[in-house]
């Protein structure tokens, strides 16, 4: 008895280690950024989950579309959900979407996230050499979303 | 008597970030006109010449001083025309021995608030119209002098120092153009 405890208790832990996919979508539907966050602290294998990960953000992006007509809101919380993966969404005032894949609800931990890498999108926006809607290369960038992802996603 | 002329000395006031961006939305577009980077510092450097050339009048009349004494009284009222004009405070500092040369220094560099160079523009001078604001101005008050810097906040640099240089006095000459 004691023994179905253990693994009952391992695959809890293995389903709440909180495993983030965050990605900006251009308005020509391509990825500009993407980053992930496991709480778990193991190495993602990038390659296998990055194509899967894209594949759901990509098929959630007409529910995301419809949502943001029906709303006067940025975050537009759960939009859609595959297996154990929810969809949460946020759409920027220039119609950039904000897409996270995440296997936690965490709703506050998300729209904090999606709020401070809104003013972190602002700020890349401003810079002169950056063209809207191309991938962003910028150091600066990438680490203001591994620390929003610390504070508010993994801890 | 209402005095409706100091509403519009308001309206003429412009916000930083505008002119941030108004600037930098002008150096990106000079970068795409020009293959390297040399000549874009070469034309931003002309650029801010032309300027200084036009502002050195306006300030003179501001500030309706006299004739600076020596090299040290011209640094202060280089100091003073960016407080009056871009509200930056730089100190003056690193004077070389012989008072020939000194720097400008500034905590952060408002006119570069948002931009981050990318990898193949490094030896992009972004504001590099400063300099040649400052040799325009100083050329008509007879002053030749070199300008340009020695650190840059966007360089990663923790403070940006424009240096300048006295190279020497302009006698009374032609102007050039007349011939």
């Amino acid at each position: 008895q004691a023994y179905n405890c253990l693994i009952h208790f391992y695959k809890r832990d293995f389903v709440m280690s909180g495993t983030y996919y965050f990605v900006i979508v251009g308005h020509n539907d391509n990825p500009l950024f993407e980053v992930e966050f496991s709480s778990s602290g193991r190495e993602v294998r990038k390659d296998d989950h990055r194509h899967l990960n894209q594949f759901i953000a990509h098929a959630a992006l007409d529910l995301v579309d419809e949502h943001m007509l029906r709303t006067p809101n940025m975050y537009l919380k759960i939009v859609d959900k595959f297996n154990e993966w929810f969809v949460s969404a946020f759409v920027t005032a220039s119609r950039q979407r904000f897409i996270m894949l995440h296997d936690l609800k965490n709703e506050d931990g998300i729209k904090s996230f999606f709020s401070e890498m809104y003013e972190t999108y602002i700020k890349q926006v401003m810079n002169p050499f950056y063209s809207i809607n191309t991938p962003i290369k910028s150091v600066h960038f990438e680490k203001k979303a591994q620390f929003y992802g610390r504070k508010f996603l993994t801890g | 008597m209402s005095r409706p002329g100091s509403r519009l000395t308001d309206t003429k006031k412009v916000s930083g970030e505008l002119f941030s961006l108004t600037y930098g939305a002008l150096v990106a577009q000079i970068v795409k006109d020009y293959q390297s980077v040399e000549d874009v510092n070469k034309q931003l450097e002309k650029m801010g010449y032309n300027v200084g050339v036009r502002i050195i009048e306006d300030f003179l009349a501001r500030t309706k001083e006299g004739k600076c004494a020596d090299f040290r009284e011209t640094a202060e009222k280089v100091q003073a025309a960016f407080k009056l004009y871009l509200n930056m405070s730089p100190t003056v500092t690193s004077w070389s021995a012989a008072s020939d040369q000194f720097s400008l220094v500034f905590e952060a560099n408002p006119i570069a608030e948002f931009v981050e160079l990318p990898d193949n523009y490094a030896d992009l001078q972004y504001s590099n119209i400063l300099c040649g604001a400052i040799r325009g101005a100083l050329e008509m008050v007879h002053i030749e002098v070199a300008a340009w810097f020695a650190q840059d906040n966007l360089k990663g640099d923790s403070v940006t120092e424009l240096r300048v240089k006295f190279i020497r006095k302009v006698e009374d000459t032609v102007p050039a153009g007349d011939d």
